[in-house]
């Protein structure tokens, strides 16, 4: 069967309003994947669409997406998993194109947000729990998040300065990502500052600047089996590790409070899949929806031990000359969260910093690069390793 | 030819609700009783909260009632100062976990309660409550 690569990526400029319908933003993000890969929409074999539901009016959007982007008479099929859906189509079209059902697979991802207005966002979010048992109580992801960063400070230490860095880092980079969505500039004092926006409180601990801004856009990733992708592409990325997992929607299930469990089975599969481990990883990007998220990753996927993530953000070891470059285009936090179009722009920035085509946001020669995309409060966890 | 009652009482649970019908419906009764309760399996033990009418652990499992009773340990909590639509009114407030050990519960913490009064790792009771708007739900007090 032999190995699966990438042979297109793209994805449209995250903005905070599209000013278009759900179709034509899903095409901008296809369209560049489609011009990175030269191929036509022959030789595609099937789609899978992957957004979030209920942000948009659109029952079953893959079926209106096949047709506008010229995919019919192909199969296609709708793929949700919250956050992580972009790059949980990645990992369905890889065991599509294995299997040998397609050769060549399209997943785009999509997210309109502004046609609803924030506190709607915010109650979609919160149904994104147990609809049952949590949400009655009034549940938003800011909050679940914010749960967790007050477990990671009492059981480390951690405190609101360190996360603070972490956005520090989002923004110097997002500021040099023309895809992004925030390109201003964050200081440190504009969390001390109680005037400033960015440090005005969301849910006790994390305030506004800890949390990445909902936006609108779209991803593409091209997926092909070894023949095609060597034939179609001189610089074919290929997907050497594939790890997911979940854990309990209710937080009553769940035992760890300062890390995500769904994250560290999905990084642990996808290392044991790619033979490789955490310190050979040469660029991530994580989930970093709040800067505790991207604390957490630093830990769930090994680049720190428990506790020590703040460590690495004070010595900039994740910056992009540091020894484990994270988040390097900006980020959720800067670059935006079109929910259903993020796991596939991070994978697309690790793809251009594998190729050496990153450009002003270029890594060093990284051979090695890992997707941690999250969907939800941790409850889906979806690692992807991909190599030169 | 009547229209069958439909058994609906879960409409009553939280600020607002997004479930009527549940085979777990008893709940409400009991939270009306100023009751909080869980669902035990009766063939292998496994205790379930929130309450369950299935054991996956035993497929055929039949379920019995239990109270949450006693204290649980504060596990972790936030203080939202921004809320979904529909739970403005109730803004601010505290969402929060309890570990009683053999099971933990989500909620949140008695609105009375001050600030500087909350400290993770302290011991709290589950208490049913009635909402301003006349809806159930529960909260964690201290003890």
């Amino acid at each position: 069967m032999g190995k699966v690569g990438i042979i297109g990526v793209g994805q449209s400029t995250f903005v905070r309003s599209y000013p278009g319908s759900i179709r034509e933003l899903a095409f901008e993000g296809f369209k560049e994947a489609m011009q990175d890969a030269q191929i036509t929409t022959g030789d595609i074999g099937a789609s899978v669409i992957c957004s979030a539901p209920e942000y948009d009016k659109q029952r079953s959007p893959a079926g209106v997406f096949a047709e506008y982007l010229g995919l019919n008479p192909q199969p296609t099929f709708y793929v949700e998993s919250l956050c992580s859906s972009s790059s949980m189509g990645v990992r369905l079209a890889y065991s599509l194109v294995k299997s040998g059902l397609h050769d060549v697979v399209a997943v785009i991802g999509f997210q309109k947000m502004s046609e609803i207005s924030s506190s709607e966002s915010q109650e979609r979010m919160g149904r994104g729990a147990d609809i049952q048992w949590e949400s009655p109580f009034g549940t938003m992801m800011p909050a679940y998040y914010a749960m967790y960063a007050r477990g990671h400070m009492e059981k480390y230490g951690t405190t609101p300065d360190d996360l603070a860095l972490i956005r520090v880092k989002a923004a110097t980079y997002g500021q040099l990502n023309e895809k992004a969505v925030y390109r201003k500039p964050v200081t440190f004092d504009m969390f001390t500052d109680p005037e400033n926006r960015m440090a005005g409180p969301v849910a006790s601990p994390l305030r506004v600047g800890d949390c990445c801004a909902n936006a609108d856009g779209s991803s593409c990733i091209i997926v092909a089996n070894e023949e095609k992708a060597k034939a179609f592409s001189k610089k074919p990325v290929w997907i050497m590790g594939l790890g997911a997992a979940t854990t309990t929607v209710n937080l009553a299930g769940r035992d760890l409070f300062s890390g995500l469990t769904a994250a560290q089975e999905a990084g642990k599969q996808a290392y044991e899949m790619a033979g490789v481990t955490a310190k050979d990883i040469d660029v991530a990007e994580v989930h970093d929806c709040f800067t505790i998220a991207e604390m957490m990753a630093y830990e769930d996927l090994g680049f720190a031990a428990p506790g020590e993530g703040k460590d690495l953000i004070k010595g900039k070891e994740t910056y992009k000359e540091g020894s484990i470059p994270v988040n390097v285009d900006g980020g959720l936090l800067s670059k935006g969260h079109p929910i259903g179009a993020t796991g596939g722009s991070q994978i697309r920035t690790v793809v251009l910093q594998l190729r050496d085509e990153a450009g002003d946001i270029q890594v060093d020669n990284p051979q090695i690069g890992l997707v941690h995309n999250i969907g939800g409060v941790g409850l889906y966890g979806n690692v992807t390793i991909l190599g030169r | 030819m009547g229209k069958k009652d439909v058994d609906d009482r879960f409409k009553k649970f939280g600020t607002v609700s997004f479930t009527a019908i549940t085979k777990t419906n008893d709940f409400i009764d009991y939270l009306e009783n100023g009751k909080v309760m869980g669902t035990r399996c009766k063939d292998c033990g496994k205790a379930y909260f929130p309450p369950r009418s299935d054991c996956y652990q035993c497929l055929p499992g039949e379920m019995e009632w239990f109270e949450v009773s006693g204290t649980g340990k504060l596990v972790t909590y936030s203080k939202l100062e921004y809320a979904p639509i529909g739970f403005e009114g109730d803004v601010p407030y505290c969402i929060a976990l309890l570990d009683y050990g053999d099971y933990k519960v989500f909620g949140r913490l008695d609105s009375d309660l001050p600030q500087k009064e909350i400290s993770v790792g302290m011991e709290m009771k589950t208490v049913a409550n009635t909402l301003p708007n006349g809806q159930l739900n529960y909260v964690f007090r201290k003890v």
